[in-house]
C-alpha cells in the first residue's frame, strides 16, 4: 500500500518537475511547480512528517509561489525563446544533468554515511505528535538557529521594502 | 441500520467510509449553497425594505424553486473562451477555487461519535492531528483560484482585480493565522476533534474575545465579501477577476465564494464557539453546529446589506497596521496569562 | 517495502531536473523556480533520512530551510523586479553590461 502511494506521487512529482522545466509559458511553469510542491507534501505525510507537509503547502505553495506568480504577471514576460548563449547548451545541460543524477544516486545509495540514530520512531511520533516534538526541539536544541531565523526574516523584509521602492 | 459483519475487508472500509462521508458532505454543501443564494436575496431585500424573489415556485411567500430556475438559466447561457485567453488557466481557475473551498470540510467535526451495532461512526471525513494547519494550508491554496482567474481572461480589468484580491487575501491570512494561535495555545493541540471536546463547558470565545473579533474580520476579508469586496465591486473594476467568465464557470466562482463563507463560518464555530457542543454542554449534536453557522451567515448577509465598502488602500492599511499588531498583542497577552495562571 | 534508497533516488532525480532547468532556461523567473526545485529535492532527502534514522533533526532542519527559502525568494524577486523594471527585457543573456 505504501509503495503504491509512493510510486504514484513520485511519478506525479517527476512529471510536473519536467513540465516546469520544459513549458514555454512561465505561468504554466509556476503551476507545474505548485503540483510538485503539493505532491512532495503528500510524500512528507508518507514519511511521518505531517507538520513539514502542512508547512510546505502553506509556505511554498501558498506564499512563495503566489509571489512568483505575482511577479510573472506584473512583468508580463513573453514566451521564452529557449536558446542560450551557446548553441549546444541545451544538449550539454541535459547530458550533464543525467550524469549528475546517476552519480548522486550511486554515491548516496552505496556509501556508508555517518549519522546518529535518534529515538523518534513513527509510532512514538504518532503518540506525542509531530508538531509537539519538532516544536520542543526548536525551542531547546535548536533555539539559536530559530532566533537567527527570525532575524533573517526581519532583514529580508527590510531589504525587500528598500529594494522595491521606486526611486525619487 | 448498517449491518457491518466481520466479512468486510478493513481495506475496503478504509476506502469506503471516507468516500461515503465526503459524498454526504459535498451534497449537503451544494444544497446549502443553492438555498443560501435564495436566503441572501431575501435577507438583503428585507433589510433594504423591498420584496425578494417571489415569482418562481411559490410556497407561501417563499420561492423555493428559485435556485433551480437560476441554475437552468445559468447553464443555458453562452459559454465561450475569450480570444487569446490562456485556455488551460482559464478553464482550471474556477475548478481550483471550488476544489479548495470544498477540501477544507474534510476535517470539520459534525457530531460526537456514535456507536451502532458495535461499529463506531466518527462524524468527520478525516481525523488528522494537524487539522488546524491543514485548514490554514487549504486557505493559502484558495488564492490560486482567484489569481489564475484574473490572469486567464487576458483582460486588464480582470488582472488588476485578481491581483488586488490576491494581495488582500494574502495580507489578511497572516492575521487570521495569528488569531487562531491564541486558541491553539489554550487548547494545546491542533486536532479539531480534541478542540471541540475541550469546549464542552466553556466555549473558547470567552477566553479569547479579541482573537474572535480579529478572526471574524479576517474571515470576511478572506472571502472577499462586503465591506472588503472592492476587487469585485461592480462600480470599480467591472467585476474584477470574474469579469470574463460566463455560464457554468461563473457559477463555479460564485459557488466557491459562498462555500468559502460556509467554511470560515464553520471554522469560527468550531474553534471559538464550541462546534457541535451546546451551551454549558447540553445536548451536543450537529444541530448546534448548523445553528451557529447559520448565525454567522446571517451576519455576513447583514453586513452586505448595510455597510459601505473599504477603499483599497484603507483596506490594506487596516490589515497591516491595525489587525496584525492587534493579533500579535493578543498572542503575547494570551501567552503571558497562560504562564501566570500556570496552565 | 520502502527504503530510504527510494526517496534518495527521487531526490537525486529532482535535483538533476532543477540543475538542467537552471542551465537551459533563459527567463530569470523560471531559473529561480528551478533553484527552488533543487531546494525541495534536498528537503525531501532530509525528511527521508530523518524518518529512516528516527532522528527529528532532519525535520527541524527542513523547517529552517523552508524559512530561508522564503526569505531568499522575497529578496531575489525584489532584485529581479528592480532590475527588469529598467531593462524591459526578461532574458538573462541581455543583462551582461558588467562584462569586459
Amino acid at each position: 500500500m505504501d509503495s503504491i502511494v509512493f510510486y504514484l506521487f513520485a511519478f506525479i512529482t517527476v512529471v510536473a518537475a519536467v513540465g516546469m522545466v520544459t513549458l514555454r509559458n512561465p505561468v504554466h511553469s509556476a503551476l507545474s511547480l505548485a503540483v510538485v510542491f503539493v505532491s512532495l507534501a503528500a510524500l512528507y505525510v508518507l514519511l511521518s512528517a505531517p507538520f513539514i507537509a502542512a508547512a510546505q503547502v502553506m509556505i511554498y505553495a501558498g506564499a512563495i509561489l503566489i509571489l512568483f506568480v505575482f511577479v510573472i504577471m506584473l512583468l508580463s514576460p513573453g514566451v521564452d525563446r529557449g536558446v542560450g548563449a551557446l548553441k549546444w547548451q541545451r544538449w550539454f545541460a541535459t547530458v550533464f544533468g543525467v550524469a549528475l543524477v546517476v552519480e548522486l544516486a550511486l554515491v548516496l545509495t552505496t556509501a556508508v554515511l555517518p549519522a546518529t540514530r535518534g529515538s523518534f520512531t513513527p509510532e512514538r511520533l504518532a503518540e506525542i505528535g509531530d508538531v509537539q516534538a519538532v516544536g520542543a526541539l526548536l525551542f531547546t536544541d535548536f533555539l539559536l538557529p530559530f532566533e537567527i531565523m527570525s532575524l533573517l526574516l526581519l532583514v529580508a523584509m527590510v531589504g525587500v521594502i528598500v529594494l522595491a521602492k521606486k526611486r525619487g | 441500520m448498517v449491518e457491518v459483519g466481520v466479512t468486510l475487508d478493513p481495506l475496503v472500509i478504509t476506502i469506503l467510509e471516507p468516500l461515503i462521508k465526503s459524498i454526504v458532505v459535498v451534497v449537503a454543501l451544494l444544497t446549502a449553497y443553492a438555498y443560501m443564494t435564495l436566503a441572501e436575496r431575501y435577507v438583503v431585500a428585507k433589510i433594504q425594505s423591498r420584496f425578494g424573489p417571489n415569482r418562481v415556485g411559490r410556497v407561501g411567500p417563499i420561492a423555493v424553486l428559485q435556485p433551480v430556475a437560476d441554475a437552468i438559466k445559468t447553464i443555458f447561457k453562452e459559454d465561450f473562451i475569450p480570444a487569446q485567453a490562456d485556455k488551460i488557466v482559464y478553464v482550471i481557475a474556477p475548478g481550483i477555487a471550488v476544489g479548495t473551498a470544498l477540501l477544507a470540510w474534510a476535517v470539520i467535526p459534525f457530531n460526537p461519535p456514535v456507536t451502532m451495532a458495535g461499529y463506531t461512526i466518527t462524524f468527520q471525513v478525516a481525523d488528522v492531528n494537524i487539522a488546524v494547519l491543514y485548514l490554514l494550508a487549504i486557505g493559502s491554496l484558495g488564492v490560486y483560484g482567484i489569481v489564475l482567474g484574473g490572469w486567464g481572461a487576458n483582460n486588464k480589468y480582470s488582472l488588476l482585480g485578481g491581483l488586488r484580491s490576491t494581495a488582500q487575501m494574502v495580507s489578511y491570512e497572516v492575521s487570521l493565522g495569528l488569531a487562531l494561535v491564541g486558541v491553539l495555545m489554550i487548547s494545546g493541540t491542533l486536532n479539531l476533534v480534541k478542540i471541540v471536546e475541550q469546549q464542552s463547558f466553556w466555549w473558547f470565545v470567552f477566553f479569547q474575545p479579541l482573537g474572535f473579533i480579529i478572526y471574524c474580520i479576517c474571515a470576511v476579508a478572506e472571502t472577499n465579501r462586503l465591506p472588503f469586496d472592492l476587487p469585485e465591486a461592480e462600480t470599480e473594476l467591472v467585476a474584477g477577476y470574474h469579469t470574463e467568465y460566463t455560464s457554468l464557470k461563473f457559477a463555479l466562482f460564485y459557488m466557491a465564494e459562498y462555500i468559502n463563507m460556509l467554511t470560515v463560518s464553520a471554522i469560527a464555530a468550531t474553534m471559538f464557539l464550541g462546534g457541535y457542543q451546546g451551551p454549558f454542554g447540553l445536548l451536543p449534536g450537529v444541530h448546534w453546529l448548523i445553528l451557529k453557522i447559520a448565525v454567522f451567515i446571517f451576519i455576513f448577509m447583514w453586513m452586505r446589506a448595510t455597510l459601505p465598502r473599504f477603499r483599497y488602500d484603507q483596506l490594506m492599511r487596516f490589515g497591516w497596521k491595525v489587525l496584525l499588531p492587534l493579533a500579535l498583542a493578543n498572542v503575547f497577552v494570551t501567552a503571558v496569562l497562560l504562564v501566570l495562571l500556570g496552565k | 517495502m520502502l527504503t530510504a534508497n527510494h526517496f534518495i533516488i527521487l531526490s537525486a532525480i529532482l535535483f538533476g531536473i532543477g540543475v538542467v532547468g537552471v542551465l537551459v532556461r533563459r527567463n530569470p523567473l523560471v531559473m529561480f523556480m528551478s533553484v527552488e526545485l533543487m531546494l525541495n529535492a534536498v528537503n525531501l532527502a532530509f525528511v527521508a533520512f530523518s524518518r529512516y534514522l528516527n532522528n527529528l533533526d532532519g525535520q527541524v532542519f527542513v523547517f529552517l530551510v523552508l524559512t530561508v527559502a522564503a526569505a531568499e525568494v522575497a529578496v531575489g524577486l525584489a532584485i529581479i523586479v528592480a532590475l527588469f523594471r529598467t531593462r524591459a527585457t526578461v532574458d538573462v543573456d541581455e543583462i551582461s553590461s558588467l562584462k569586459g
